[in-house]
């Protein structure tokens, strides 16, 4: 059976050029780019190259990037670095709709001595930006808030949110896991201090992130030992992934116009036609300020586990926020605290596009979804066939 | 992703008795949509007050549709004495096992088959006796308690992965502590009681009985048994060998094979041949 992959806001397949450009370094080229001789010399050349098509992606300078091991690694060693350069501080803002790599370390926190203000949204998914400013204060020490939101798609105003902590002399953190080779960003052009890459969100491999530090941000490091990364970030270089990271980056560049044209459109198109032919649906978050490649919908009263094995059945990878896949026994933080009714946010499931899906990948699943939603409707108690009513709340 | 046993996913994929029963003789509906998984269950009795039907409407995930689907295969036939002693347990060893955090899709099956017992005796459920401690998900002290004691659980995700109880707010975790230690302290000074029978358990322990005790009998007559299936109290067992042609095969039954198990795996049971 063929896999038809609309997760990529889970995880993304290597791109073939990113195998091909990291291979050589995990056979042959295995040496250590610290060392004197020329055989790991040669290592460190591709690695300062990498260093640069990383920049390249996100309008910094090389030395601006810091390689880490993931996405949750840069947010946490972001965070900390933040509290323990501003001991006097004791304040952190950030909202109810973060990635647990900042929620569950803000909550961690909090039962620590500091204070967290965990900003709400609407039901479109945004922050009141009054209400954000009326949050920070003198104590304040660090601002955390997610680019682009891994469930809905939704894009915070990140850049007008620095803008204000750097008036105010508040670092600013932002979890730009899912926004990075999605939606141009230039970090020459806005207040960002600190912002968090991982690879395998951009067709690279598992294991390997960036935690970016503008120049003159005072920091301190999360995992100490050698002198790896000017001292930021101790450990042997993941060589390999950093080559692989580095080549991502660069095509990432490249295909930026394909995500906002083609992919876009492939997304427009399934929404658009699953809202079309499935009654009682709806599209969480806001339709506009999105990522071009994310869609959450929700299909009411039918439940989100369900759906998502009845689409493995014919090979289309999906998630969903239910509460049997959350991994808890609630819906999705990001739905509750977007006020979705317990009737849509247990049928919601997000589709999550790449560059590399097709339009027939796309019509298939146009094809295969309305009857599955059907198929559960008539299971469903809360679902009335024919006149389509809810006959329970 | 979840590890289902393939019954799961085939009573998932293709669930049995779908709906609602015409003129119900019982009905229940438990959870809700709030929750997270919802049953609504109807049966109806025959002349003999046997379940001759009973459907059901799910919403939920792929196990609390699997439950669903086989709590109805498994009461149809049976009395209402009968199908009260089915548990939790038993739900979830007839689906070959459910993980841990979906046990509750079992639990959530008993209480409708319960509730739906009661409506149709015109008695008021247990299950809306008691005080709510979870108010996330609106579980009673009761519901938890019954939880403990006939899963032999231990601790607080024990029982959130049995009745969901916990699993929301957490404010309720100290409550839910001090119901398994007053539970489990009862246990303590009270010898359990004999627990039921699972299907699984019968038909291992049957199976065994005939391979010590029954078939070497047989065998010195030329003949043999095999177990056909077990329904509630009902052993079905066709006859082998000579035994499918003795004219005394019926006494054998009756008298020797019937006797054997009753004596040494639960005395209600009752031998039936079956054509082979």
């Amino acid at each position: 059976m063929k896999t038809v992959y609309l997760d990529n806001n889970a995880t993304t397949q290597l791109a073939p050029e990113v195998i091909e450009a990291m291979m050589p370094y995990l056979s042959d080229f295995f040496g250590n780019p610290s060392s004197m001789h020329s055989f790991g010399g040669q290592v460190a050349a591709k690695v300062r190259e990498a260093r640069e098509q990383c920049a390249a992606l996100i309008g910094c300078s090389p030395d601006e990037i810091i390689f880490t091991s993931c996405g949750t690694e840069s947010d946490n060693a972001a965070i900390r670095s933040a509290l323990t350069v501003q001991p006097e501080k004791r304040h952190i803002v950030t909202s109810r709709v973060e990635h647990p790599a900042v929620r569950a370390l803000c909550a961690d926190l909090a039962t620590r001595g500091y204070r967290v203000t965990e900003l709400p949204v609407d039901a479109s998914g945004h922050l009141d930006m009054d209400q954000y400013r009326e949050s920070l204060t003198p104590d304040t020490a660090v601002v955390s808030l997610m680019w682009a939101n891994n469930e809905t798609g939704v894009i915070f105003p990140v850049e007008k949110a620095a803008e204000l902590a750097r008036e105010r002399g508040i670092l600013f953190h932002t979890d730009a896991v899912q926004a990075v080779g999605k939606i141009p960003i230039d970090l020459r052009a806005n207040a960002i201090d600190m912002l968090s890459i991982s690879g395998h969100k951009l067709h690279a491999p598992k294991g390997i992130g960036i935690l970016y530090v503008r120049k003159g941000t005072r920091f301190s490091p999360f995992l100490i030992g050698g002198h790896q990364e000017k001292g930021r970030r101790g450990g042997t270089e993941n060589t390999p992934g950093i080559i692989a990271l580095g080549k991502a980056c660069e095509l990432a560049a490249q295909h930026m116009e394909d995500e906002n044209t083609r992919v876009k459109q492939l997304r427009d198109h399934l929404e658009s036609e699953l809202l079309r032919l499935i009654p009682n649906s709806r599209v969480n978050g806001d339709a506009v300020a999105r990522l071009p490649n994310t869609s959450n919908i929700s299909f009411e009263f039918v439940e989100g586990e369900s759906i998502l094995l009845m689409l493995n059945e014919y090979g289309i990878c999906a998630s969903s926020g239910s509460a049997c896949t959350s991994g808890s026994l609630q819906p999705s933080h990001v739905l509750r605290a977007m006020g979705v009714p317990f009737t849509m946010a247990h049928g919601s499931i997000r589709f999550s596009l790449s560059i590399y899906n097709t339009r027939e990948e796309i019509d298939f699943v146009i094809e295969k979804l309305p009857p599955i939603i059907e198929t559960l409707r008539r299971l469903s108690p809360y679902w009335t066939a024919g006149d389509q009513v809810c006959t329970a709340q | 992703m979840w590890e289902y046993t393939d019954k799961v996913r085939e009573h998932f994929l293709n669930p049995r008795n779908v709906g609602e029963v015409e003129d119900p003789d019982g009905v229940a509906e438990v959870g809700s949509i709030a929750c997270g998984d919802a049953l609504k269950l109807t049966f109806k009795l025959d002349e003999n007050k046997r379940i001759k039907e009973a459907m059901f409407k799910t919403f939920g995930c792929a196990s609390a549709i699997a439950t669903a689907s086989a709590l109805t295969e498994m009461i149809k036939g049976l009395t209402l004495e009968e199908a009260e002693k089915i548990t939790n347990q038993h739900i979830a060893e007839y689906l070959g096992g459910l993980p841990q955090e979906k046990m509750h899709c079992s639990v959530m099956g008993r209480e409708a088959l319960e509730k739906a017992i009661d409506h149709y005796r015109g008695r008021p459920s247990k299950a809306e006796e008691g005080e709510v401690v979870c108010h996330c998900f609106g579980i009673t002290d009761k519901e938890i308690e019954r939880a403990v004691l006939e899963n032999n659980l231990a601790t607080v995700e024990d029982v959130t992965n049995y009745t969901k109880a916990g699993g929301g707010c957490a404010s309720c975790h100290e409550a839910i502590e001090e119901l398994i230690r007053k539970v489990r302290g009862r246990m303590e000074s009270q010898p359990p009681p004999r627990p039921a029978l699972s299907n699984i358990k019968k038909i291992r322990m049957i199976e065994e009985t005939i391979d010590r005790e029954i078939r070497p009998s047989l065998k010195l007559d030329g003949g043999d048994i095999e177990l056909v299936d077990v329904i509630g109290n009902r052993v079905l067992v066709a006859t082998r060998g000579m035994c499918a042609s003795c004219q005394a095969a019926d006494r054998t039954l009756k008298l020797f094979v019937e006797t054997k198990l009753r004596e040494l795996v639960w005395p209600d049971l009752v031998v039936e041949e079956v054509a082979s």
